[in-house]
């Protein structure tokens, strides 16, 4: 599905990413950790375009037959071959009503070229209801059908956090990439994020790469796990293998 | 009996030109929106848009209503041009870097025009239909004064329609808020800027027509005064602002008019009514009467 492969980012001086390599595989939940600085986002602005890398390749393989490398493409045709993520501080379109937020996301998938939009041809028409109504659907999955007209910024965090996974997957990604989705949440919305990420996970038959400090969430849902230091990939393995692995703790915890 | 007809000449001049200023305001609002760029060749945008009628009229065998049409459709694809060659390259260098290529772009449009269409004056080509007299009471008003508002009003719906219910509206306003985060969700960038430019040219242009139907005589440098005036009304309704952008529109328009009617010793500062209309706008309320707060993105 996604295949890292040598990749180095560096601004300026500074090393964001050296040589990082990984690979997931179509279906997994993959985690990325590691302490702060560690040039975690760094990889996700990377892989979605953001940055261009310094040297390296990423070759994203939706169905494991085409193979496109990412270097170099723009964020929104990243975006269109199937590749959307979520944000480590909320970054939806906060004057935008909850539904129109999700509605951005189903943007890119539109056929429709600008004529049939202003002239309200038949198939455009058909084609909004239907994109109007899985926007309304993934509200329903979130639980915000209710405040759908309502300013994104006006809604309580954990619900922006949602919000911003809803506007995600309306791009229709085959890989989703989350920043931190539990960030800021107690124990209680921790566990239904938990729950909430294996279920779109099934439905929509995604692949997961997913950066986050709570280590019970990691722990629990991620298959495969790399640990970030210092922009060096230090370990990775399965969470049994990780939690036991003494580079890890000692980048956790410092040398005593 | 004659006062009150008189002050309604003056109200219905002032919401004609106010409509004019609204039209090209729109043009610096939407774009300050979307780039944070202040595109001051605008108003020279605006003088293509006269010319390209003008000579559409009168060189060409195309009734005046189709090149009423296809001319603005032409400077609205020059706005296309003028942002792929004078902004795009520079997209992501320092705002300033930006500003001093749109007053290089101002001064060349400027300039090309005069080696072009040449410095002497020339006559719009009102058509008849617009240019008849009505009496209305005691005053006789040309018909045009009642058809700018009225198309401006159109045209406003329109946009807001456009702006509000429509995909590419929607990416815009998101565009507008956050850039990076608009690209990521597949909205591509380009092709709604040059939407954003192609619309803001086009409605220059019509204001242009309209200008040239009201005031017809075409220079060069016709542009210049109209566009600081307008670009004038986008600050004062709060630049990025649509609403705003209209509002500021009126509010000079009319504000111009009533000085010269009401006292006419002042009528030499006409213009300076304007500037220092912006100078008060910034220092009480730097963010214009729909702005948002000032946030400084950094």
């Amino acid at each position: 599905m996604l295949k890292i492969e040598n990749l180095h980012m560096r601004f300026g001086g500074v090393v964001a990413c050296n040589n990082f390599n990984a690979e997931i595989e179509k279906g997994q939940i993959v985690g990325l950790i590691g302490p702060n600085g560690a040039g975690k986002t760094t990889i996700f602005n990377v892989i979605t375009g953001v940055y261009r890398p310094t040297a390296g390749q990423i070759i994203f393989s939706p169905t494991g037959k085409e193979q496109h490398p990412l270097a170099g493409l723009s964020p929104d045709t990243i975006a269109k071959l199937g590749v959307c993520r979520t944000f480590q501080n909320i970054r939806l379109f906060g004057e935008l009503s909850v539904l129109e937020n999700v509605f951005i996301g189903n943007h890119l998938r539109v056929k429709s070229d600008v004529f049939s939009t202003v002239l309200r041809l038949p198939h455009y028409v058909a084609e909004e209801k239907k994109l109007y109504e899985k926007s309304l659907y993934l509200l329903e999955k979130i639980g915000l059908q209710d405040t759908r007209d309502e300013k994104a910024s006006s809604l309580p965090y954990g619900m922006q956090r949602r919000l911003e996974i809803a506007r995600a997957l309306a791009t229709n990604p085959t890989l989703l990439l989350l920043d931190e989705p539990a960030a800021g949440m107690n124990p209680q919305e921790t566990r239904e994020l938990i729950q909430f990420i294996r279920e779109i996970k099934q439905e929509f038959d995604l692949t997961i790469f997913l950066i986050e400090h709570h280590m019970d969430v990691i722990m629990e849902i991620s298959e495969k796990i790399y640990v970030l230091d210092h922009g060096v990939l230090i370990a990775e393995g399965n969470p049994h293998e990780i939690q036991s692995n003494e580079k890890v703790v000692e980048a956790y915890l410092g040398v005593g | 009996m004659g006062d009150v007809s008189i002050f309604l000449q003056h109200l219905t001049n002032g919401i004609s030109l106010g409509s004019l200023y609204a039209l090209i305001a729109i043009g610096y609002t939407m774009v300050y929106g979307i780039l944070r760029l202040i595109n001051f060749a605008h108003g020279d945008i605006f003088m293509l848009g006269v010319y390209l009628t003008y000579y559409g009229v009168v060189y060409t065998a195309l009734p005046w209503w189709l090149v009423f049409l296809l001319a603005p459709v032409l400077t609205g694809l020059i706005g296309i041009l003028l942002e792929r060659v004078a902004y795009k390259p520079l997209r992501g260098s320092a705002r300033i870097t930006i500003l001093i290529s749109a007053i290089g772009a101002s001064f060349l449009l400027q300039n090309l025009g005069i080696v072009i269409f040449g410095g002497r004056p020339r006559a719009f080509p009102v058509p008849q239909m617009l240019n008849r007299v009505i009496r209305l009471g005691g005053v006789s008003i040309n018909i045009v004064t009642f058809i700018i508002p009225a198309v401006t009003i159109l045209l406003l719906i329109a946009l807001t329609y456009f702006t509000t219910r429509t995909k590419t509206g929607l990416a815009m306003r998101a565009l507008s808020k956050d850039y990076e985060t608009a690209s990521l969700m597949g909205i591509d960038i380009n092709k709604i800027i040059s939407i954003t430019f192609f619309m803001g040219s086009f409605l220059a242009a019509i204001g242009g027509i309209l200008w040239g139907s009201r005031y017809p005589q075409l220079m060069p440098l016709m542009g210049s005064m109209p566009g600081l005036k307008s670009f004038i009304a986008a600050v004062v309704g709060g630049i990025g602002n649509i609403t705003g952008a209209v509002m500021g529109g009126f509010i000079l328009g009319l504000g111009e008019i009533m000085l010269v009617a009401f006292l006419p010793r002042l009528s030499g500062y006409r213009d300076a009514f304007a500037f220092v209309l912006l100078i008060i706008i910034l220092l009480v309320k730097p963010s214009g009467l729909m702005g948002d707060k000032v946030t400084e993105k950094v």
